[in-house]
C-alpha cells in the first residue's frame, strides 16, 4: 500500500487529539506537560507531510527542527518551573495552584 | 497771535513760600500720632501745671509750630515790602497735579499783599489763640486731639489764602469746612453738639456747590466758541499770548479814577508788519536787551527761538530786542504751545500770559487786563458779553453762585443758621474759626476776585444787599440774647455782613479792613466770654448755665483784667461812647463807600447805608447790654464773689494783646489824611491797592463835609443805643429788666430767632425728612420686594437644577457604573484560573467554528 498524505495527517491528527486530551485531562503538572509535547511532535509531522507531499524544499524541515529545539527548551524551563512549584506547594496539581487567583 | 499790551501781574519767586503752610500741619500730624502718649507722659508735668495749661509736650509742638509759622509769615511779608510795589508777589510751585489741554491744577502757592493780610491774621491771632486755648482746655482728656484739629484748621486755612488757583484754595476750603466739623463737634458724645458740627457741615455743602457751580461756569465762560448752527467747539488747548508789561505807574489811579483805563500809553504798541520790519532792524544792530518772563504753567520747558530757556516760572530772562519766537512742552495730557513770533523792546519787559479756561488767579485776572493793538480789552469784552439762559450775563451768574459758596462759609442770609449753632464747640474753636479766620473766607474770596466781581453790577448788588441785610437781621436777634456766646455768634454773622457791604459796593480794601479789626476785636470778645465762662464754671453746672447772662453780674469786681479787655473790645466793635478803636475806622469807612458806591446796578447805595446804619446802631446796643449784664451790677448769684476768679495769666495776657490790637489796629492801618484835607491814602489801601487796583470802582465824590456828617450820624446813633443799654443794663439796673424785656415789642420773635430754624425746618428739613422715610418705605418694600424675589426665584431654579443634576445626570453615570460593576460581578466566575477549563472553551469554540465552516461553508 501507498503511505500518501492523507495517512501521515491521520497520525498528525490522532496524535495532536491524544495530546489535547492530555491537556486537558491531566491534573498533575508534568501531565499537562506530556500532553504539550504531543501536540507540538503532532504540529511537527504536518510540517514534515505537508513539505514532502505538497511544498518541497526545506522550510517544513527548518520548522521542525526549530519545534523540536523548543519543546527541549520548554521542556527543561518548565520542569524547573514544576521542581520549584513543588518546594513551595508540596503539589503539582495545575487546580491546587491558585496564588495568583484574585 | 495779536500782541497785547497791559499791566499784568509780575512774579517774583519763592522757593520757601510752602514752609508757612507746612508747619501746622507737622504740628497737627505730631500732636496726632504721638500727642496721645505725650499728653500721658509726665514730661514737663510741674512747669505746665505752675502755668495753668494742659501736658507741655502736646503744648509745645502745637503752639511751636505756629510761632515758626507767624516768624515765617513775617520773614515773607518783610520780603514783600522790600520788593516794589508792582513786584509785590511771591509765587512758589510745588508740583503739578493734573495738565490736560486746558485744565491745570497746580499745587502752587501765591503771597501777595491780599494773602500776606489773611496770613499775619491768621497766624498771628492763631497762635495767642492756640496759647489761650492751652489754659482753657488744660483739664481736657483729649487735649492732644484738640490741638492736632486746630493745627490742621490752620493749615487749611493756609492753603485757602497761600493756593495760587481755585484748586488749591478750594482744598483748603473744605479743609476748614472738615476742621470746623470736627472741632465744633470735639465734645462728641454730647448728641447737640456732634449735631451742630453736622449742621455746619451740611449747610456748608450747600455752598460749595455754588463755589463748585460759580468755577465751572467762569472755566466755561473763558473758553470755546459757539459755532454757527448753534454747536459748541471747546477749547483743547491752553492759547498764549505774549504781552508787553507796562509799568504799574501808566495804571496808577485806575482804582478811584473809574470808567475805563486810559487806552493810551506811552508805550503802546503796534503790531502791524512795518514795524516788525523796524524791529528786525533792530535786531541786527541791538540797541541793548529787554527782559522776558514765563510765569504760566509752571513746571513747562520753555525753548525762545528753538534753545532752551529754561523751566517755568522763569523771570528776568534778558532777550536781544526784536522779535523771537517761543515753544513750550507743558508736558502731561497738553499738547506742545507755539508762539509763532513776539517783540521784545529794548529796556521793556514781556511776559507770557494764558488767553482762555485757566484755574490760577493771576492768569484769570491777567488776560482780563490785557488790551490788544487796537486798545481793546479783547478778553474782558468776550466774557462781558457771553450770556446765558435768558440774557443774563455769565459773569454776573458766575459771581452770584461763587456768592453762594461764600454765603455758606461766611454765614450770611441765607445759610447763616450754621454758626450760631457752632458756639457748641470749644470756645478757642469759636474765637479762631467762627469769629477771625475762617468765616472770613467768603470775603477773602470775592476781595481775591475783585476784577471779576466788579466787572458785574448786578452781582455785586447782590452781595451788598444780603450783607447788610445779613447785618441788621443778625444783629437784631442780638438784642434780646441771654447766652453771652449766642449774642456774640450774631455779632459775628452780623459784622461778616458788613464786611460783604464792604466788598458788594466795591471797596475791597474796607471790606478787608472790617475782616482785619473784626479778627482782632471779636477774637477778644470770644475769648473774653471764654474767660467768663472758665470762671461761672465755679459756681454753676452744665454749659448753659455758664453761659447764661442771667446768672453773671457784676464780673467786673473778681475779673478785673477779663472786664477790661472785653470792655476795649466793645468799644472797638461799637464806636461808641468813644470812638477811634479799631471797629470804627472800618465800619465807618465801609458804611461811607456804601453811601458813594456807583457799582451795584440793583439797589441805591443810600439804601444799604441805611440798612448798615440801623445795624451799627443795635449792634452798639447788644454788645453794650452784654457787657453791662456780664461785668457791671450785682451779682446775680452771691457765690461770684468769692469762688469765681480771674482766669490764669496765659488767658489774660492773650486778651491784654488782643484789646490792644483792637485799639490801634483802625488808626494805625485805617487812618487817612484825606480826613484832615490832605491826600494821604489809608495804610492798608496803598498796601492792597496792587491787587484790587484791577477790579473797575467808582465811588462820587462826597465831599468831606458829607463824610463828617455820615461819621457823626452812625457814631451818634451809637452813643445813643450805648445810652439806652446803659440805662436798661447798666450798673444801677432794676432787678426785674429780664422781665420788662419781655413785653418789648417783637421780644419773642427775635427770642426765637424770627423762626429761621423753624421755617427752613417746615420747609426743606422737614419734607426731606419725610422724603427720607418715603424712600426708607421704597426701598424695604420695593426693592428689597424685588431683591427678595430675585432671590426666591434663584433659590427655586437652583433647587430644580440640582434635582436634575442629582436624579437625571447621575442617575444615568452612577446606572452605568452600576451596571458594569455587576456584569464584572458576573462574568468574573468565568474565570477561573484552571487552564483545562480555558481548554475546553477553546476546543468546543473551535470545534463550534469548525462545525459551522464545515456546514455553512458549503
Amino acid at each position: 500500500m501507498h503511505l500518501g498524505l492523507v495517512h501521515y495527517l491521520t497520525v498528525s491528527a490522532v496524535l495532536f487529539g491524544l495530546g489535547l486530551l492530555t491537556v486537558m485531562t491531566r491534573r498533575n503538572t508534568v501531565g499537562i506537560l506530556l500532553g504539550v509535547e504531543l501536540l507540538l511532535n503532532a504540529a511537527a509531522l504536518n510540517f514534515i507531510a505537508f513539505e514532502h507531499f505538497v511544498a518541497g524544499g526545506a522550510a517544513g524541515q527548518v520548522f521542525t527542527i526549530f519545534i523540536i529545539t523548543l519543546a527541549a527548551s520548554e521542556v527543561a524551563i518548565a520542569l524547573a518551573i514544576v521542581l520549584q512549584v513543588y518546594r513551595g506547594h508540596r503539589s503539582i496539581l495545575a487546580d491546587r495552584l491558585t496564588d495568583l487567583k484574585n | 497771535m495779536p500782541e497785547f499790551t497791559g499791566p499784568v501781574q509780575h512774579v517774583e519767586l519763592s522757593t520757601t513760600l510752602w514752609l508757612i503752610a507746612l508747619l501746622p500741619l507737622l504740628g497737627s500730624v505730631t500732636n496726632a500720632i504721638f500727642g496721645r502718649r505725650l499728653q500721658k507722659s509726665h514730661f514737663g508735668h510741674d512747669l505746665a501745671h505752675k502755668l495753668h495749661i494742659g501736658s507741655l509736650g502736646v503744648t509745645l509742638v502745637a503752639v511751636g509750630a505756629m510761632l515758626a509759622a507767624f516768624a515765617l509769615s513775617l520773614w515773607h511779608v518783610a520780603k514783600l515790602l522790600a520788593l516794589p510795589e508792582a513786584h509785590r508777589f511771591l509765587f512758589c510751585h510745588a508740583w503739578e497735579m493734573v495738565r490736560i489741554g486746558s485744565v491745570d491744577f497746580g499745587f502752587d502757592f501765591a503771597l501777595d499783599p491780599l494773602s500776606s493780610v489773611m496770613i499775619l491774621i491768621i497766624t498771628g491771632v492763631g497762635t495767642l489763640i492756640h496759647v489761650y486755648a492751652a489754659a482753657y482746655m488744660h483739664h481736657d482728656g483729649a487735649y492732644w486731639r484738640f490741638f492736632a484739629y486746630l493745627n490742621l484748621f490752620v493749615f487749611s486755612m493756609l492753603l485757602l489764602v497761600l493756593g495760587d488757583g481755585f484748586m488749591v484754595m478750594f482744598f483748603g476750603w473744605e479743609g476748614v469746612g472738615l476742621c470746623s466739623y470736627l472741632l465744633i463737634g470735639f465734645w462728641y458724645d454730647d448728641y447737640a453738639k456732634a449735631s451742630a458740627g453736622m449742621k455746619a457741615f451740611v449747610t456748608n455743602r450747600v455752598g460749595d456747590w455754588g463755589f463748585v457751580t460759580g468755577l465751572m461756569l467762569l472755566f466755561w465762560a473763558l473758553g470755546g466758541a459757539w459755532l454757527e448752527g448753534g454747536s459748541y467747539q471747546p477749547d483743547n488747548l491752553p492759547r498764549l499770548a505774549a504781552v508787553a508789561v507796562e509799568s504799574g505807574e501808566a495804571e496808577h489811579g485806575g482804582h478811584e479814577a473809574g470808567g475805563e483805563h486810559g487806552a493810551v500809553t506811552a508805550k503802546a504798541h503796534d503790531a502791524d508788519g512795518d514795524d516788525a520790519v523796524g524791529h528786525h532792524a533792530k535786531a541786527a544792530h541791538p540797541q541793548g536787551n529787554g527782559t522776558f518772563d514765563f510765569t504760566v504753567l509752571p513746571g513747562a520747558k520753555v525753548y525762545v527761538d528753538g534753545a532752551l530757556a529754561g523751566i517755568s516760572p522763569l523771570t528776568g530772562k534778558s532777550l536781544h530786542a526784536g522779535r523771537h519766537t517761543l515753544r513750550v512742552v507743558p508736558g502731561g495730557g497738553t499738547d506742545d504751545l507755539e508762539i509763532p513770533s513776539f517783540s521784545v523792546e529794548a529796556g521793556g519787559e514781556t511776559m507770557v500770559s494764558l488767553i482762555g479756561p485757566a484755574l490760577s488767579f493771576r492768569s484769570l485776572h491777567d488776560q482780563l487786563v490785557v488790551r490788544d493793538a487796537a486798545g481793546h480789552h479783547t478778553v474782558r469784552e468776550g466774557l462781558q458779553s457771553k450770556k446765558a439762559w435768558g440774557g443774563v450775563g455769565v459773569i454776573t451768574l458766575a459771581c452770584l453762585c461763587l456768592f453762594l459758596g461764600a454765603t455758606g462759609k461766611s454765614a450770611q442770609i441765607p445759610l447763616f443758621v450754621w454758626l450760631p449753632d457752632a458756639m457748641a464747640g470749644p470756645t478757642p474753636v469759636s474765637a479762631l474759626i467762627h469769629a477771625a479766620t475762617m468765616v472770613t473766607a467768603g470775603v477773602y474770596m470775592i476781595a481775591r476776585l475783585s476784577w471779576l466781581f466788579a466787572l458785574s453790577p448786578v452781582a455785586s448788588g447782590v452781595v451788598a444787599l444780603v450783607g447788610a441785610l445779613t447785618a441788621l437781621f443778625a444783629a437784631t436777634i442780638g438784642l434780646y440774647q441771654y447766652d453771652i456766646k449766642k449774642v456774640l455768634a450774631y455779632s459775628t454773622v452780623s459784622q461778616l455782613g458788613f464786611m460783604f457791604i464792604g466788598v458788594g459796593v466795591g471797596a475791597y480794601w474796607a471790606g478787608v479792613f472790617h475782616l482785619m479789626t473784626h479778627a482782632f476785636f471779636k477774637a477778644c470778645l470770644f475769648l473774653g466770654s471764654g474767660s467768663v465762662i472758665h470762671g461761672m464754671h465755679a459756681v454753676v453746672h452744665g454749659e448753659a448755665a455758664a453761659q447764661d447772662m442771667r446768672k453773671m453780674g457784676g464780673l467786673k469786681r473778681v475779673m478785673p483784667i477779663t472786664s477790661r479787655t472785653y470792655f476795649v473790645a466793645c468799644l472797638a466793635i461799637t464806636a461808641a461812647p468813644f470812638p477811634l478803636f479799631a471797629g470804627f475806622w472800618s465800619k465807618d469807612e465801609i458804611l461811607w463807600r456804601a453811601f458813594t458806591t456807583e457799582n451795584i446796578a440793583l439797589v441805591p447805595g443810600a439804601l444799604i447805608y441805611a440798612i448798615g446804619l440801623a445795624a451799627a446802631a443795635c449792634t452798639s446796643f447788644y454788645m453794650w447790654r452784654s457787657y453791662y449784664l456780664t461785668f457791671e451790677g450785682e451779682h446775680a448769684l452771691p457765690k461770684i464773689a468769692t469762688e469765681v476768679h480771674e482766669s490764669p495769666a496765659a488767658i489774660t495776657w492773650v486778651l491784654v494783646v488782643l484789646a490792644a490790637l483792637s485799639t490801634v489796629a483802625g488808626v494805625l492801618f485805617g487812618f487817612s489824611t484825606h480826613l484832615l484835607g490832605g491826600h494821604g491814602e489809608p495804610m492798608l489801601e496803598e498796601w492792597l491797592s496792587p491787587v484790587l487796583q484791577h477790579a473797575v470802582v467808582s465811588f462820587r465824590e462826597g465831599g468831606l463835609g458829607l463824610e463828617y456828617a455820615l461819621m457823626a450820624l452812625s457814631v451818634g446813633l451809637a452813643i445813643a443805643s450805648w445810652a439806652l443799654a446803659k440805662k436798661r443794663y447798666g450798673a444801677g439796673r432794676p432787678a426785674d429788666w429780664a422781665a420788662r424785656e419781655e413785653g418789648l415789642p417783637l421780644f419773642d420773635a427775635i427770642q426765637h430767632k424770627y423762626w429761621v430754624d423753624e421755617a427752613y425746618g417746615a420747609a426743606i428739613i422737614g419734607p426731606i425728612l419725610k422724603l427720607r422715610l418715603v424712600l426708607a418705605d421704597l426701598d424695604k418694600w420695593a426693592i428689597d420686594g424685588i431683591v427678595n424675589g430675585a432671590g426666591v426665584v434663584g433659590r427655586a431654579a437652583a433647587w430644580t437644577s440640582g434635582a436634575i443634576d442629582h436624579h437625571l445626570v447621575d442617575g444615568a453615570v452612577n446606572f452605568v457604573a452600576d451596571r458594569t460593576f455587576a456584569a464584572g460581578e458576573r462574568l468574573r466566575t468565568v474565570q477561573t484560573g484552571r487552564i483545562q477549563s480555558y481548554l475546553y472553551g477553546l476546543v468546543g469554540g473551535v470545534l463550534f467554528f469548525a462545525c459551522l465552516g464545515y456546514f455553512l461553508g458549503r
